[in-house]
Order: C-alpha cells, then structure tokens, then sequence
C-alpha cells in the first residue's frame, strides 16, 4: 500500500473505516436501551435460523411483564437460539475494551520506556532493550495462555496481560522515533536555550513521539482483538455466559455445515472492525509520512 | 586502427531518439543522434555526465530503462538489421553475444552473490549452447587471456574478493566470451586507479586488434580518446555537437566545448599548482531545454543567434569533420 | 568462528532468563498454586496432598534450583492425569508439530514466491495492487477464523477433504499428507503475505541494480533474470522474517492444531490448561519457549551462512 502515489491523502477508505468504527463503538454504548432480546436469552423454538427470520414470541431486554411483539432475527439466532444482533453488539463491548485498553498500557508504559531509553542512552537503554528482548522471547500466545491458566481468565486479566505483551513493539517504535529525533536542531537549538533534560523530553521529543507511536497503535488494537477473539474462540477468555466475539465463532462451529451464519456472521463483524483499525492507521501513518524523509 | 571505408558499416545510427521517463515528464535524453562505424574502427564518445551517452549506448542495445520511448522514425542497423523494429526474443539472441557491452562500475555491474566464473560461462552456455564443463573451461581461458593471473582459482571466487581492475577484466572477458562483433565499452575505466586505467585500455586495444572488433569508447575524458579511437564524437545535453576522425579532431577543434574540455585536461608539462581549468555553469535542465544552442549560456562565444536558434550539425570540410556551432572556432 | 561461540553464549543466557521467569510465573504469582492446581472442587486434604507433591512446602530459590537441576537431567515431572513422564509426553508430540510448521511454511512460500516476483517485476500494476489489497485484507482474517474458512470451503462445500482426523505418517504418508493439507492451509494463507511484501519489497531494489542490467544485455531472457540473478540477492530478509515466522508458528500451532484435532504440542499445551495439569503446563511452556529462542539464533547464524559477502569477509582474505 506504500507504493501508490496517491496514498498521501485521506481517502475513501479512511472515511468508511471511520463510520464503521464509530457505528461499533456507538452500538457497544447505546447496547442497553435497544430493543432487542438479551443475549443469553434462549428461543427454543429458533435454534440457528437464518438471518431474516421472523419471530412471534420475542421477549425484549427492555420490556417486564408478558408482552410479545413479532421481532425479525436479522443476523440470525445461534445453535442455543440466542439472537446474534444482540450478542453481536454486547460483544463488542469485550472486544473494544480489550482492543483500546490493552494497547493504552503498552503505550503508556511501552511508549514512556522507549523514549527513556531513546533519550538518555548508556546503561539505562541497554538495560531497557535487554528486559524488552526477553520478553519478546516467550511466543505470546504461549505466554498468554500460561497467564490465564495461572490468574484466572477475567476482562481485567486479560487486559493486563495483552498490555504487558505490547510493551516492547511500543518501546521499540518510541526508542526508534526519539533516536531519530534527537539528532535533530530543534532539539540541539532547545538545549543552547538552556533547557533541562527533563523540559526538552517534555516539550519536543514527547509530541512528536505520541503522533507516530499512536498511529502504531491503532494497528496494535486491530490486533488485539483478534487475539482476544483467538482466546474466546479456545474457550480461554472471558468466561460464557459474556458473550464475545471469539466465543459465537467457536459455538458456531458445531453447525458449520448446515447454519454457516452462526460462525461466519461474527467472523465478518470481527474482520471490518480489524480491518477498519487497519486502514486507519495505515491511511494515517502514510498521510503523515508524505514529504518527511524516509530512511 | 584501419580505414575501410568501403565495406559496409556494422553499426548504423540515424536520428536516434530516446525520451525517458522523469517525474517531471518525458525527457529527450538521446536527442536526433546518427552514427555509422564500420568493422574494426573505434569510435570514441565524449562528454560530461547526464549528457546522454550511456543512455545512447543503451538505446543501442534496446535495454532502456521501462516506459522509455523510442520514436519509430529513429533507426539503429547492425549489420543491415533493424535493433529497433526486431523482436525483443530475437534481439535476446544478439546482444550479449555479437554486440556486448561493458559498464563503469565492476562493482556494481557484476553479481555480487555469483561466482566470476560461473557470470562467464553463463553467456557461453546460453548463446553457444555448450555444456556447462566446457563453458567453465572457456572461461578460465578467457580470464587468461584478459590477464588475470591464477585464473583457474580466480574463476570460483566472489567479485569482492577482486580488486577493482580484475573486476574490469572479469567483465571485459564477459563481454568477449562469444566474440562479438561490436563491443560497447562505457566508461570502463573512470571507477578504477589511475594506475590501473591504461592497463585496462591497452587491453581493450590490444584485444580489440585481434579479435577484429569494432567498439565505441565512451568516456568523459577527451584525454582517453586520444590515440585510441579513429573516430570521436562529442555529445553536450544529448545531442552531438562535434564529431570527426580523430586526429583531425584534435588537430582543429572546431566547437568551443570541444576546446573547453581540451583545457580542462590537466598536463604533466603544467607548471606546478597551476590553476585547473573548468567550464563555467551547468548543463541545461533537460526538461526544460533553451530555444538555441544549448551550450550557449556557458559559451564564451555566444552571440544572441546562439541563444535564440538551435544550431545543427553539419559538414565543414570534406573529410567529414562535422559540427553543430553558428561561431565554430577559427581553423588552424 | 567467534561470532557463533558468542551467539551461543547469548543464546543459553536467554534459555536460563527465559526458564527462570517461567518458573517465577507460576511461584510468585497471587493465589495459591495448590487451589489453582486442585480447581474449586478440591477438598483441604486434597490442597494439601498438592502442595506436598508440588514441593511448595519448601523454600523458592531452594524450589528453583530443584527444578533447574531435574530440569536439566530431563526431568520436568509427571503429568497430574497421565503420570507419564513430561518431557517424553512432549517429545512423542513434537514430531506433529513440526510436520505441521514444515507444510505450512512451504505452502505459503509457494504462494508468496510468484507473486513476490511478479509483484516487484511489474511493480504499481493492476495485478500487483491487487494482490497487494489482497494481502491487506488477508492480514485482517485472524487464524482461526481462516481456518474455518478453510473447512467450510474444501471440507464441507466441495468435499475434497477432511476437516478432521489425523493419520500417523507410520500408518499411511498419503492420509497423513491428506491431514495436515487444511491445517498447513489456514496457517499459510495469513503467512504467505508477509513473506510476499519483503521478498517483494528487496526485489524492487535489486532490480535496480547494474548488475540486472548487466545480466540483461548478456541476452539472458527475463525469466532468467528474475530467478538467477535476481531472488538469490532479494532473498535475505525473506529467510530472516522465515525464520521469526517459524517461531511465531509455534504460538498459532496452537489455535490450528486444537480445531483440526492434530496431536501436536500447542494442542497439548491447551488440553493441559483444560485439565489443569500443572506440571504439563509448564513443562510445554518452558520447551516451546526454549524452541522458539533456538530457532531465533539459528536463524541469525544462517543469514550470517548465506550471505557469501560476510562469509568469506569473516574467513580467509581474498
């Protein structure tokens, strides 16, 4: 995608990317006061339908009592009839969670790190990129899966636990952006103004350092929620009745076969999102790199 | 160095174009360019860099770089056959094997990753269909005959493992593997020591005698032409703006760039710290050309005809001395 | 020959960092290991018959070199379940995964080698920035997610193969073969886009080169060109992110062997944690680790080995 000259603006793709996250985002917020059945209620009488079917005897999430009323299942229903709209939707609320805040950790801390180690050099760095080269040593699904079976699988493990893996790509990608920076006169021209150490971190390496390792970040949340589907998917995430992502993709592999929709109506979800975060940063870091010198 | 000028030319050139693609737009690199050269003569091509002659010598060989464009009235013969209009399957079959070109820099110019050896007997079992045993033996024969001492040794080792004027040979003995009749020889000397130059050159010359070849010698340094070619031309911003047999070139350098890079040549018989002469400015944006005469605003003789009407490049006297210059320098 | 002396160095104090933090892992982490081990339904006298047959009575750096020394002497412990020794457990399923890492890394270098090529030599084309979006979007597809897709293409649309069931290569090389086709599938249909942007990517600068000039006025046709002369050059940083992508392999093993019921390690590992089997756990942990740090300085020593430039510089003069 770097070769295309006309990459450098932020076209049509961004745009889409966009709507898409904010509709996700929007549903994951607003989720409560739809009117849509709750997610883990069953209907037997629906198991696994197909998209589009209508039903009499829907209970909505909102309404007590015995009132009916016909509901189409646009996406479908699952193998325990649980309509997948509303698990669709209450499962992003898991996915974006693990996929905006695990990454916020490994930036933070990550980002900070690197920019000490980019900064101060000597000692401080080599200490910095040696725990950073151990920790990329242990293969991350290994190490993610040894955490759950030793913490526990909650939403704040899990958190915690894909944070702390994303904390050397963050380090990696701040160390290299401050090195860069450093060497050039804005910085030199703030030290001859007798600016500390601490006041140029602040204000000149910090800021430009932020924009570059937060577009990479947008590419490390796509990630994230693939693995946090990857984990649901093998049952090692959070917990059912919750539902996820990961989690309707596994239940649905039973019916394969005859009711595709089950697994492949959340894998689809799952792949504009990736892919919308994605195409974000990618249309982000080419917009901002046009003109600026590429090594 | 003979003259034949009765047989038929090997190398026929008329109103060469090339444009080239910039990212400012098409630039006329190679620009209205006609040569003729007949077997076993030498033509010598001289000028600065960018001034379009190892573009020329690629045009020649058809190996231009992509979406280049050779307008279909440009003709380039060899031996009576059109290079231009051939099929690229058939013009495969020539080039590396009658016509072979030799590049500036060996370094660069030959496979990093690839034995010596092995990049000359390549060409000998590609074009001569021989088994690799034979083409192998062929090629430490050749890098005898370039002279390349050791060459049973030198054949299995890596191009970094020469020093630079083997690394010329080597690629010299590529180029004669399947003894062409034209050999293209740009620059083949400016990236080695000087020390090693005229080694190199002698052996081009001496192997050119005996294998009958003819070859074209392009260089940027007049110096290099010099008792070594029988013929010269000398090419400013892609056009030739003087071209005669060699001796009469030196004898009455007509055009006042050809008296420019004269001077520049530093001498031996110079007086110590004397100042070295260059030529002011810089050639012209090739995208951007001036109306006239396109050396003109480096031109000590310029008159306001220079600037305004392009000269072009014609007969002054009957031995075939041309020139492109309204003002062209008194004669001797 | 000093570089590799140093690189092993480097190498086993990985290994040693790397096993002590897996044993710390488990020992320094909140909760008691006896409780996670024995799960909710497990009684006082069960805990404690735990805590004794884990050693957790006992003091930890005392406990860190215990398990260091049986560590090196093979010993990892026995499996809770089995009782089967653990590090046999682990060998007798390596072979599984391997075979698995082997066809899949063939498989997307099949797919990336052509369009690698063809993507450099026809740069910006309507096909290159095809099969470039192409890549993009494939990036997007998770493992398991492309591994679905796979069965319900080739296992349940078209019949062609099997979703499930493996078949010992002893028992018959043509279903053993026939089993690992989807799984090596899933994996190298997301792989192969890594591999096809850098091979792409130094082709492009290769093809720059004088020397593929060179190479074209010897007459030689492009095929030629593209294969002899110019992939050896390109091929560099392709066998280096090989290399990294081997030992990612191991974590996405996992995903892969468990929906294609493969006997392989990963698929071990997730069994363990299903059944919460401790020492299992960690023994896989500790060795898939170790692997996947040995096939990182492999790797590093090979690229040394192809590079002929840095080989000879190292060895004897010219």
């Amino acid at each position: 995608m770097q070769d295309k000259d006309t990459g450098n603006r932020l076209g049509f793709t961004f745009w889409i990317s966009i709507v898409w996250i904010v509709l996700v985002v929007f549903s994951a917020l607003t989720a409560s006061w739809w009117t849509i059945p709750e997610p883990d209620k069953m209907d037997w009488d629906n198991l696994s339908v197909r998209p589009g079917t209508v039903t009499d005897n829907a209970i909505f999430q909102n309404k007590t009592g015995k009132e009916t009323s016909p509901y189409t299942y646009w996406l479908g229903t699952d193998t325990m009839g649980r309509d997948q709209v509303s698990r669709i939707v209450y499962g992003s609320r898991i996915s974006l969670s693990v996929g905006l805040l695990a990454p916020m950790i490994g930036l933070l801390i990550g980002g900070l790190l690197g920019c000490l180690a980019g900064f101060y050099r000597g000692p401080l760095e080599s200490t910095i990129v040696a725990a950073m080269d151990i920790i990329l040593a242990f293969p991350g699904l290994v190490l993610l899966l040894a955490v759950t079976f030793y913490l526990g699988a909650s939403l704040k493990n899990l958190i915690f636990s894909l944070g702390f893996l994303t904390i050397p790509v963050f380090c990696r990608v701040a160390r290299a952006k401050t090195l860069a920076l450093s060497g050039l006169e804005f910085v030199q021209a703030a030290r001859l103004t007798g600016a500390g150490n601490m006041a140029i971190m602040l204000r000149e390496i910090i800021p430009n350092v932020i924009v570059s390792v937060a577009i990479y970040g947008l590419l490390v949340v796509a990630f994230m929620i693939m693995a946090e589907g990857a984990l649901s998917f093998l049952g090692l995430g959070i917990p059912s009745p919750t539902p996820s992502w990961g989690g309707m993709i596994a239940e649905g592999k039973e019916v394969l076969d005859e009711s595709p929709h089950v697994s492949m109506i959340p894998a689809a979800i799952m792949f504009m999102t990736v892919i919308s975060f994605n195409l974000i940063g990618d249309s982000l870091r080419s917009y901002f790199e046009r003109g600026k010198h590429q090594i | 160095m003979m003259i034949c000028s009765d047989t038929q030319p090997i190398l026929e050139v008329n109103d060469l174009r090339a444009l080239l693609p910039t990212r400012r737009g098409m630039v006329n690199a190679v620009d209205n360019i006609s040569l003729r050269l007949h077997p076993g003569r030498t033509l010598g091509i001289v000028g600065e860099s960018g001034c379009g002659k190892s573009m020329l010598a690629r045009a020649i060989m058809g190996l231009l770089p992509a979406r280049s464009i050779v307008p279909s009235e440009s003709i380039v013969n060899f031996k009576g056959h059109s290079l231009i209009s051939m099929k690229k399957a058939r013009l495969r079959k020539i080039i590396g094997r009658e016509i072979a070109m030799i590049f500036q820099d060996p370094m660069t110019s030959l496979n990093p990753v690839m034995k010596v050896g092995q990049q000359i007997a390549e060409v000998i079992c590609f074009h001569l269909k021989v088994s690799r045993k034979n083409a192998h033996k062929r090629a430490v024969e050749l890098l005898d005959l370039v002279g390349i001492p050791m060459a049973e040794q030198r054949a299995n080792q890596y191009p970094h493992q020469l020093s630079g004027g083997l690394r010329q040979r080597v690629a010299i003995a590529i180029a004669l593997a399947c003894e062409p009749k034209l050999l293209i020889a740009d620059e083949p000397t400016t990236a080695l020591d000087v020390t090693v130059q005229a080694a190199i050159l002698d052996l081009l010359a001496a192997l050119q005698e005996e294998k009958q070849m003819a070859m074209i010698l392009i260089t940027h340094d007049l110096g290099v032409v010099a008792g070594r070619t029988d013929e010269t031309a000398v090419m400013y911003a892609g056009k030739i703006v003087e071209q005669a047999d060699t001796k009469e070139l030196f004898h009455q350098m007509r055009m006042p760039y050809t008296h420019a890079l004269m001077m520049a040549i530093p001498r031996l018989a110079n007086r110590p710290h004397t100042k070295l002469q260059t030529i002011n400015g810089q050639p012209p944006d090739m995208v951007d050309l001036p109306p006239g005469c396109r050396f003109a605003s480096r031109c000590w003789k310029a008159q306001p005809l220079c600037i305004e009407n392009e000269p072009s490049l014609k007969r002054i006297n009957g031995q075939g001395h041309k020139i492109a210059c309204w003002y062209p320098l008194e004669s001797i | 020959m000093q570089i590799l002396v140093q690189k092993t160095v480097r190498c086993a104090l990985v290994i040693l960092a790397v096993s002590a933090l897996t044993f710390l892992m488990i020992n320094l982490l909140p909760g008691d290991t006896a409780y996670i081990v024995g799960g909710e339904e497990a009684t006082p006298a069960d805990i404690e018959a735990i805590r004794k047959s884990l050693g957790l009575d006992q003091n930890i750096v005392v406990r860190y070199l215990t398990w260091l020394k049986n560590a090196a002497s093979g010993d990892l412990g026995e499996s809770y379940l089995t009782h089967e020794p653990v590090l046999s457990t682990i060998i007798a399923r390596l072979p599984v995964t391997l075979e698995l890492l082997i066809i899949s890394q063939c498989m997307a270098l099949i797919l990336a080698l052509p369009f690698g090529i063809v993507g450099a030599y026809r740069s910006n084309s309507m096909v290159d920035r095809l099969v470039n979006g192409i890549g993009f979007a494939t990036l997007s597809i998770p493992s398991f997610v492309m591994a679905l897709l796979t069965i319900y293409l080739f296992s349940i649309k078209l019949r062609w193969l099997p979703a499930t069931g493996y078949v010992s290569l002893s028992a018959n090389i043509g279903a053993n073969l026939k089993s690992f086709v989807l799984p090596g599938l899933s994996i190298a249909m997301i792989e192969w886009v890594v591999l096809m942007r850098v091979l792409r990517s130094d082709m492009i600068t290769t093809l720059g080169q004088d020397y593929i000039l060179m190479a074209k006025a010897k007459g030689l046709p492009p095929w030629r060109v593209l294969l002899q002369h110019a992939l050896r050059p390109s091929s560099f940083t392709l066998i280096t992110v090989l290399g990294i992508q081997i030992g990612r392999h191991l974590g996405e093993a996992v995903i892969v062997e468990t929906i294609f019921a493969l006997p392989g390690i990963g698929r071990l590992l997730i069994d363990s944690i299903y059944a919460r089997d401790y020492h299992m756990v960690q023994g896989c942990v500790l060795l898939i680790t170790i692997g996947y740090v040995i096939i990182n300085s492999v790797v590093d020593l090979l690229y040394t080995a192809l590079d002929p430039r840095i080989r000879t510089e190292g060895g004897h003069a010219g």
